[in-house]
Formats: structure tokens, sequence, C-alpha cells
């Protein structure tokens, strides 16, 4: 719980990693890939301030202890959410796994939700997969990367047939948060990896999960606020707008957050500090602190109250994944701050 | 920056003259998702000429940085310096990048994105171009209203021609007129920049909506991208 000025805030980190990116566990033959992919993430780090940047060694492979200080004891974080992200094609034993997530999780009760992982191309074989993976760690969420490219095949959709049963399945498990990852494109080479127009068909068709669009959707928070202003149950995931934007970019910081508030309003955004890329307690403090600035470049957006910034650092989170929040934290009732957006 | 920094140092001698003229050519390649130019940007790290040889060095803000977007960059870079009286041969190299070889070599013998990347790509970029253009186009009719401070109804009746002139102001009519889009004095400011078709006061507020966010989009990605070139290449000092 973070504590400023009186005010209490209940932080869910919708979005964390424990991630093994080290050199001895690149696949042979696929080190290129393995050292692009964590030099990649490290460069991102760069956006954040330069006393939270760690050196590339640091970066590739983290201790558990560093790991629960980072978030818990400096962090403010109260719960944390694992999005796993497999990648075993470049490394050993994974990149992020939901065993390794979820091995670290149980050593460490109350303080994680672990979020699983399906692709529909698995088959039969995935659905009880997924399954096993629901119900040995408790999952209540997955995270989709539709880009992904295996052999022949470059990514798939949330609008195929094998997907709706992956989705009807979840909704039988009672997994309703179904993160997906809408970001840069890598693999299918031609396709737009952040293309959105899936997530807004499964959304139409399974109107009690819940999708949370990471990155929102960046390059294209367009195409996202778009969709999100027609669907009830789309929500923008935070992660990479605050930590690759707050501290390097913050007019566009500013400008993003108000078009969110704009058109999808403060009870579908949702804090995520993407660690180890960010450390959650220079985020935490700083949106606190944040307002959205005066003038007239801003004029269009909304200023941020207390309650709001309770919300999108945690509240949000809890209600999709039934967290129980101590009295003290629960949001009062006071007006919230609607989404203007315009539905088509 | 070695030789960027010998480009700026001009002299009135023949070589210098076609370096510059290189330089401007470079400056007309856009990067197509952020819609400003690869000098702007950083991206451009080497540039040699070597008689009539032009050879150029491209760099981009990460390692996997989306290949399709790569690929128009270098052939654009190519096309833009081999169009210069005088340039007889270019040789463009895309380098740190996953894709690098395969998009080097595909330039380097005009095969088109496809080719190059047999059997991982189905088809060409000019979808991709024009999709990017149309949001440029959103972006630009932002840039061009804001300044106008005009009130909405006024806004919908106002002409190309209406809009004091600026460097905003062509970027976007150059946008409209690459997309094959109305761009004389007489068009409508405000157009849907899919159909071409004006828009009606009914639909402004929405409009207004869209190219503000689509800005703020391109720009916000802008900043991402220039800080991770700047972690990335941190040695260098660019403006």
């Amino acid at each position: 719980m973070y504590e400023k000025d009186g005010e209490k805030y209940f932080v869910v980190d919708g979005h964390t990693h424990f991630w093994d990116a080290s050199p001895e566990n690149w696949v042979a033959g696929q080190e290129q890939y393995a050292k692009g992919w964590i030099e990649c993430f490290h460069a991102y780090q760069g956006l954040g301030p330069a006393e939270t940047h760690w050196s590339i060694e640091d970066f590739m492979k983290y201790s558990e202890e560093r790991m629960m200080k980072d978030l818990f004891e400096s962090g403010h974080v109260d719960i944390a959410i694992f999005q796993p992200t497999n990648l075993r094609q470049w490394y050993k034993e994974g990149f992020n796994t939901t065993e390794v997530n979820g091995a670290l999780a149980e050593r460490h009760p109350g303080k994680f939700i672990v979020n699983s992982n399906f692709d529909p191309r698995d088959g039969e074989e995935g659905l009880k997969g997924l399954e096993e993976r629901v119900k040995r760690w408790g999952s209540k969420g997955v995270k989709l990367y539709t880009a992904e490219w295996r052999g022949d095949s470059r990514g798939w959709s949330l609008k195929s047939d094998d997907a709706a049963r992956y989705l009807d399945r979840c909704q039988e498990l009672g997994v309703k948060n179904i993160h997906v990852h809408k970001g840069p494109t890598i693999w299918p080479l031609d396709k737009d990896a952040f293309d959105v127009s899936d997530v807004d068909y499964a959304a139409t068709n399974f109107p009690e999960l819940n999708f949370i669009v990471e990155h929102v959707g960046l390059p294209r928070i367009e195409d996202f606020c778009f969709m999100a202003t027609q669907e009830p149950n789309v929500y923008a995931g935070l992660s990479v707008v605050v930590g690759g934007l707050m501290h390097a970019r913050p007019r566009f910081f500013a400008k993003v957050m108000g078009e969110l508030m704009f058109w999808l309003g403060e009870d579908r955004m949702i804090f995520g500090a993407d660690y180890a890329i960010w450390e959650p307690k220079w985020q935490v403090e700083g949106f606190v602190d944040w307002q959205m600035p005066d003038g007239e470049e801003f004029s269009d957006y909304a200023k941020f109250s207390t309650t709001a910034k309770k919300k999108i650092l945690g509240l949000n989170a809890a209600r999709l994944y039934d967290i129980d929040i101590p009295a003290e934290l629960q949001p009062q009732a006071v007006p919230t701050t609607e989404p203007v957006g315009v539905p088509s | 920056m070695k030789e960027r920094g010998a480009l700026k140092d001009q002299t009135a001698t023949a070589p210098d003259f076609l370096a510059k003229a290189v330089w401007s050519a470079l400056a007309t390649v856009m990067d197509p998702e952020l819609d400003e130019p690869l000098t702007d940007l950083g991206f451009v790290a080497g540039c040699v000429v070597d008689g009539s040889h032009v050879a150029i060095r491209l760099q981009l803000p990460t390692y996997f940085c989306a290949p399709n977007f790569a690929f128009l960059m270098v052939a654009d870079t190519y096309d833009a310096v081999t169009a210069i009286p005088g340039v007889t041969s270019a040789d463009v190299q895309l380098q740190d990048h996953f894709a690098a070889a395969a998009i080097n070599k595909g330039v380097a013998r005009r095969a088109g994105f496809v080719a190059s990347f047999e059997g991982e790509a189905v088809s060409e970029l000019d979808s991709l171009r024009a999709d990017f253009l149309r949001r440029a186009v959103l972006a630009g009719t932002d840039r061009v209203c804001r300044g106008l401070r005009a009130d909405p109804v006024t806004l919908t009746r106002l002409t190309l021609g209406d809009v004091p002139p600026g460097r905003d102001l062509e970027r976007l009519r150059s946008r409209r007129r690459e997309l094959g889009l109305s761009c004389s004095d007489g068009s409508p400011l405000l157009i849907d920049p899919a159909s071409g078709e004006p828009i009606a006061a009914v639909n402004l507020r929405r409009h207004l909506g869209a190219a503000r966010v689509t800005r703020v989009s391109q720009e916000a990605n802008s900043g991402v991208c220039r800080g991770m070139l700047r972690a990335r290449y941190p040695e260098e000092d660019r403006s």
C-alpha cells in the first residue's frame, strides 16, 4: 500500500514478470534472437529515470530476492499479476513461463496472481494443457500473443473458431480476464500485430469476459480507443504507457492519458509496471504526484482526481480479479469522470 | 557521426554539392508510421559520397523494429538517393537489425518485400503505406485545425485555401496528394481520408476527436522511438 498526503492507495501491479534471459538459457542456433530480444527490452528500460537503470547482466537474470524487494518492499505493490511469455523457441526453459512464475508465487502466498496462456493452434492437447495449468496455479487470467509466428502459421486471430473454443473453455474454468498483447510487430512480417479488430469481435461475442489490451495497442492507440468506446468489456493495460512515457516524454504521457480518459474513462484503465523493464517504485510515486498539465495544449483533457488514480493503480484490477481490499481502502462513493468519447 | 559532420561542413566544390543533394534527398524519406524524416529521427547513421557512388547506413531504435516498416524505409532511401542526377550507384545498408540481411539484399536487387522474405510475407506493402498516409492526413488535420481556433460549424465550411499558408498545411496537402485525394485550394479542409468525402457537421466531433488521438498516438510513438534510439546509441549527438 502506498500512502501520500493522507491518501491510501491499494496497488495492483497488473503486469509483472520473472524471467531468465541469461546466455545459459539461450537455445543453440537462436542466440541472436535471444540476445536481441533482451537487449530490446533493456533499451525500453532506458526510458525510465537514469537512477533506475540496470546493467544488461543484471537485467538478463535477476534473483527472487531482488524482485520481492523491488515490488513489495520499495515498490509499494500490494499484489502483482504474472503475465507469462514463453518464447521457448529462443530460451531453453522458456523466457517467463507460468510454471516458473507459479513456483515463485507459491513461496510468497498472497502476493501474486498467476496468469497462464494459450495458443489455439495447439488444438485439443492445448485445451487440456490450459485446463491443467489453470487448475494447478489457480489462474483467473491469460496472456495471449496473437502475432506469434509458428511453423508456417503467421499468427492467429481471436476471430477464429479455434480461438472461440479456447475462450469458451476459459469461461467455463472461471478465467475471465483475457490480456491480449497488442504491440509492435515482429512476426508475422506483413501483418499488423497491433491490429485490434479481432479483440473487438471477441469482446462482442464474449460479453462476460474482460479483454485487457496490453500497451493500449501502441503504436496505434487511436484504433484501440475507437474500438473500446463500443465494447464495455475492453480495458486499457497501461504497461509501457506509464513506464515508457511518464518520465521520458511527459507531454505525450499526459496526452495519451487524456485520450484514454476521454474515450474509456477512469474505470477501464489498469496500471502495470512491466517489471523488470521498469521498477514499480518510481511509477507509482510519479503517477500519484502527476496531474494533467494546464495550458491550451491540454485543454481538451480532464484533470485526474485522487479517486481516479486509486482506481487506475489498483481498484480496477482488484474488481476484475476479485481481490479483497481492506475496508479503509474501498473506493468512496464519489462522482467519477465519465468518458466523453463518442460512440459511432 | 563523422560522415554526417563532414556533410555539414560544406564548401562550394562539386562533390560537396552532391553531398548536400544527398542529404536533402534523405530528408524526404519518411518513417511511414511516424510521418517524420529519417534525418530528423536520427535513423541515418552514416552517409558517404565517393565520386558518384553513395553509401548510406541506417539504424533503428531496436533490433526487432517491424521489418515491413524497415523495408519501406530502406527501399525509399534507395529510391530517393538514386534519383539524384549525378548519382550512379548507391549502397543502402540497414544495420543492427534481425532482418537486415534479407532487407538489404532485397532492396539492392529491387526484389520487393514478398520476394525478399520468401515464405514469410504474403503481400507487398502498398496497402500498409496507404493506411499510414490516411493516418498522416488525420494527424495533419489536427495540426492545421488546432491553430485556427475556428468554431465547429465554420470548420466544416473551410477549404484548404482558407487556411493561412504554412508548413503544416503543405504537409497535409502533400499527404492528401499521395493518396490521390483532393488537395487544391478549393477542396474542403475536412475530409474522410478513406473516402475523400467532406465531413458533415453531425460527424464533426468524432472526426476532430479521431484527428486529435491519431496525432497524439503518432507523436507519442515518435517519442518512444527517439528515446529508445538514444538509449541504444548513446554516444551519438543528434538534434
